[in-house]
């Protein structure tokens, strides 16, 4: 719920208009659109001569007809014809792209206005095909003047070339989903908003006008409410629920890892209620803005730079509008270019602004700071990790930042191995796998994310997922059939954190496979291969013992018998000494053994030192499947 | 086996086991991991005895372990038929090893595992026992099945019974897997050596030809290598009636390696061949020379294939094939001919051509016997 969208440029509508600027090229993952100008709806009237041409064709219209017939395309038809590019493919999609929305804008406004977020989401089935979703945050609220343009406006004003690292890079915006559930059911988008205890909250019913892209108040009002800030959004909309992969719990249990400062509480169709705690009392930093690495941008984007600037010369257009562009570096690129240093940028726009691309992509510059990336953090994943996955052994690995076409991206890779971790941990269809059973022809669950966002669909388009089979598990004992997906019980988690994530496809559900954004992957999966691998080894040697000494006891019955047969002994007495020696044999069955295999003394089963088996990791003893308090111990960086 | 006798013979036999499970025991209560020194029945553990020239058992052993996890069930299954030995020898009945294998055989409690899961587990765990005990087999009141055939002019006591071995028609008389004097006794001897062939085949194609008669002999076969009844025989055939022992044999590494197991013994077995090789054998065919000599046809032939190449060398090396300057010339002209021949290929001259000449030659002329 768009909550603290009180600035009137916040992220949710950068990317309304970026969706839309992009559509009419279809020109798929370019990070930065064509067209330059974005306030208010204007664009959309800019982009549509594109469109007409084909219904055109057999009319033989003139370009006074054509001029009319593009006024008349509106939100709302556009919308209808494009909804899988907004997340609305399907009916089920739809409910997942409402709540996502939803939650995004929630986990925005909470750390925007620095409070650790409290989440609720309910999904209610209002019909057979209907239902309302409910998301509530304990954000800031939204002062009650902007709350109709925040929710009931598409496509509004944006900077989006804005570069920070931002959630608000998936799907398009609460609004659009609030038009939706109008378009589908008649139904206004309520929202509730308090900004403050002694404040009253503003209930308020919305509609878009379609045809002006303007909310529509249809009812406002004040409301008692328990909570003393906060926003709360309701829409109902066609859609269809179901559990198991991409779903809205999928969604809810996946956001719960990636933001373990937040609290979520999800309640389902069936009042089905899941609460996943927060286990980070610290809220994430704010990202900061950069300007854009030169490398990283296209002609157009330049283009658009270069007509924009407020720089009179073109060394300090280089130089203000990019980021690792000094004046040295400016006027080589200048030399290169063979253009004077002092041109004017707006000219050069018109004329050689090719010329200037290709020189700025020969010129050596620094890397782009990477500063303005906020990973998740080791520490705080295996916190999700832990909240999300019941599993025995959890570790994690963070990349150092690195650079993709000037983009500045920063991997983390969490994995949780063993435990309950059944068929498909977040499947809660699967029958709940029995918990000493060998479950080694389980295929390894690969969670993926995109700036703490989750990314359900198009798995194998995507460069986690390559990167998952590029990795040659078997040298960390792992089963990996055919070279694919590892079979294990294990969870690969992949956060991906950048100011710009390259996606496939407009859908924004797979990362594009870029040989440096795999390389960080395939290391960070690497290096907790290998701790994974310590765990696995020593999990081993304690099941050979445990093997052992199972073995002799089993005989030590036939031996004892055997020798009273060929000679009266003291049964017992015989069992009683054959069974001390085996436990004595076997004492290492109960011991915990350092990396070298060395006696750790005085330590309890499920203490284990961080030492073995690599730092950010946790071992958590789960006594078969019925005991759900299985006590974790995160070890201290 | 005789009852009696027998029991007495089995009263040592008894005590070893019981020291067996006595060790056991002790050890256990000492809180020391039991454990029980099986001698080596392997290759590096057969030493060959050059006065004797026969194979004997060296002093390498093996403790077999309780705490072992690779020993634990072996261990296990020793002392079961150590305790099954123990009961027969107590009853004073005897079994064959597929019955001890069945009187050893259950379910461990508790678990789907069985302590045998097939009589290759128990066989060798029998012989284990053998040599850890130094018990023969017969004095753990064990045998194996029937093999081997015998004829001849030799009048033989079983189980009470006269047995004339001239007069057992087409199928002879069975070599029981004991042979010892209790169970097989010589009664009167009128042949002057004892001819034995590789297998029943070659057996029938002599006994049907009467050779024995005509030659004054005993005709045994052993069903390729002999087993122990046959070897026991064989030895006692030649210590106690002092009968020379000629063989005839394919002409291949399985011949070869069939009359050494007769003449010294063999590795598996090598702590029973002081009671078993017969260290004057002697080779008298096939060799590789008779193919020319007997202007054999060329149907005869059977290629030499890789794995008959390096059996082969493998038997040459064995210590007892050392020095034998003969016996390498004739595997050397075997593999330089590049085919070995079957006793059966002399009937492609015809049909008794292996009674009637070949062999009467062969007795006649020592001088192409191989030692």
């Amino acid at each position: 719920m768009a909550a603290t969208k009180e600035k009137p440029l916040s992220k949710n509508r950068n990317i309304k208009s970026q969706m839309m600027l992009d559509f009419p090229g279809k020109r798929a993952p370019a990070p930065t659109p064509v067209s330059t100008k974005q306030p208010t709806p204007a664009p959309k009237l800019e982009k549509t001569p594109e469109k007409p041409r084909k219904s055109a064709t057999k009319t033989f219209a003139t370009a006074e007809s054509l001029s009319k017939g593009q006024r008349e395309i509106s939100v709302s038809e556009f919308f209808a014809k494009n909804r899988h590019l907004l997340g609305f493919d399907n009916k089920r999609k739809a409910l997942l792209t409402t709540v996502k929305e939803a939650v995004d804008n929630s986990l925005d406004a909470c750390e925007e206005a620095g409070i650790l977020p409290d989440i609720f989401v309910q999904v209610e089935q209002v019909e057979e095909e209907r239902f309302r979703v409910i998301v509530r945050d304990n954000g800031p609220g939204i002062v009650k003047q902007q709350i109709p343009n925040i929710f009931g406006k598409l496509l509004y004003g944006s900077k989006f070339h804005r570069l920070r690292m931002s959630r608000g890079q998936q799907g398009i915006g609460i609004s659009a989903a609030g038009m939706y559930g109008l378009l589908t059911t008649g139904k206004s988008l309520k929202v509730i908003s308090r900004t403050g205890a002694k404040k009253p909250a503003h209930a308020f019913e919305i509609q878009i006008d379609t045809k002006k892209n303007e909310p529509t108040i249809v009812k406002d009002d004040t409301v008692d409410v328990e909570w003393p800030h906060g926003t709360q959004v309701e829409i109902e909309l066609v859609a269809s629920y179901a559990k198991g992969r991409q779903s809205v719990d999928e969604y809810v249990e996946l956001t719960a890892i990636a933001n373990p400062h937040a609290r979520f509480e999800f309640v389902g169709p069936a009042g089905d209620r899941a609460e996943f705690p927060r286990t980070v009392n610290e809220l994430p930093e704010q990202p900061h803005e950069i300007k854009p690495h030169p490398h990283g941008i296209e002609l157009g984007v330049l283009i658009r730079l270069l007509q924009e600037t407020k720089s009179h010369w073109l060394t300090g257009f280089l130089h203000s509008e990019f980021c690792r562009v000094g004046p040295q570096a400016a006027e080589e690129i200048c030399k290169l270019a063979k253009l004077n240093t002092r041109a004017n940028p707006r000219r050069i726009a018109k004329h050689e602004a090719e010329t200037l691309y290709k020189a700025i992509q020969q010129t050596k510059l620094m890397a782009p700071p990477t500063n303005c990336l906020v990973p998740i953090g080791a520490q705080q994943i295996l916190s999700g990790l832990l909240k999300g996955v019941k599993a025995e052994f959890y570790t994690a690995s963070t990349r150092p930042p690195a650079v993709y076409r000037g983009n500045p991206f920063e991997i983390e890779v969490g994995l949780a191995f063993g435990g309950d971790l059944g068929p498909a941990p977040a499947d809660e269809n699967a029958p709940p796998a029995p918990p000493n059973e060998k479950q080694e022809s389980v295929q390894a669950k690969i969670i993926r994310f995109a700036n703490r966002v989750p990314l359900q669909y198009q798995q194998s388009a995507c460069c986690i997922y390559k990167s998952v089979l590029d990795t040659d598990w078997r040298r960390y004992g792992i089963a990996q059939p055919g070279g694919g997906i590892p079979a294990a019980p294990m969870v690969v988690m992949v956060h991906m954190a950048s100011v710009w994530v390259p996606f496939t496809s407009e859908s924004k559900e797979a990362i594009a496979d870029y040989d440096e954004i795999r390389k960080e992957i395939k290391l960070a999966m690497q290096d907790c291969g290998r701790k994974l691998q310590a765990f696995i080894n020593r999990r081993k040697k304690q099941r050979y013992e445990g093997e052992r000494r199972s073995i002799f006891e089993r005989y030590i019955g036939e031996v004892v018998m055997a020798c009273n047969s060929i000679k009266r002994v003291n049964q017992s007495k015989l069992e009683k000494d054959l069974l001390a020696i085996a436990k004595r044999v076997t004492a290492r069955a109960d011991e915990q053994l350092d990396d070298s295999g060395k006696v750790i003394k005085g330590k309890k089963k499920g203490d284990t030192p961080e030492s073995e088996f690599g730092e950010n990791t946790v071992v958590v003893e789960r006594p078969p499947a019925d005991a759900p308090t299985a006590q974790a111990k995160l070890i201290d960086d | 086996m005789g009852r009696s006798k027998a029991k007495s013979k089995g009263r040592p036999t008894a005590a070893k086991i019981e020291e067996l499970a006595a060790s056991v025991v002790e050890l256990a209560a000492k809180r020391r991991e039991p454990s029980m020194g099986i001698p080596l029945r392997t290759l590096s553990n057969a030493k060959y005895n050059k006065t004797k020239r026969i194979i004997e058992m060296g002093a390498a052993r093996q403790d077999r372990e309780f705490f072992k996890l690779g020993m634990a069930k072996s261990f296990m299954q020793t002392m079961l038929i150590a305790s099954g030995c123990k009961q027969l020898i107590d009853e004073g009945k005897s079994v064959s090893i597929r019955g001890l294998y069945y009187r050893t055989k259950h379910t461990i409690a508790g678990t789907q595992e069985k302590t045998f899961n097939d009589q290759q587990e128990s066989d060798p765990i029998i012989e284990d026992l053998e040599v850890a005990i130094g018990a023969l087999r017969e004095e753990l009141h064990v045998f194996a099945s029937t093999r081997g055939t015998i004829v001849g002019n030799l009048t033989i006591v079983s189980q009470g019974d006269t047995i004339d071995l001239r007069r057992m028609g087409a199928g002879g008389f069975g070599i029981p897997s004991i042979c010892e004097p209790d169970v097989l006794g010589f009664k009167k001897c009128e042949a002057d050596f004892v001819l034995h062939v590789e297998k029943d085949t070659v057996w029938q194609r002599f006994n049907e030809d009467k050779f024995w008669k005509k030659h004054n002999c005993v005709l045994t076969h052993g069903n390729g290598q002999p087993p122990r009844g046959v070897r026991r025989l064989l030895y006692r055939l030649h210590e106690e009636l002092k009968l020379p022992v000629y063989v005839l044999l394919d002409n291949d590494p399985w011949g070869y390696y069939i009359y050494s197991v007769i003449k010294q013994g063999s590795i598996n077995l090598a702590f029973e061949s002081k009671r078993m090789a017969v260290p004057d054998a002697k080779f008298i065919g096939v060799r590789s020379g008779d193919f020319e000599q007997f202007k054999l046809p060329d149907d005869v032939k059977i290629g030499v294939d890789d794995k008959d190449v390096k059996r082969a060398k493998q038997i040459l090396d064995y210590p007892w094939f050392e020095g034998k300057k003969e016996w390498k010339k004739e595997v050397d002209t075997m593999l330089k001919h590049g085919f070995k021949m079957e006793v059966e290929s002399m009937m492609t001259k015809s049909i008794s051509f292996v009674t009637e000449t070949y062999l009467p030659h062969k007795l006649k002329h020592p001088g192409e016997w191989l030692d």
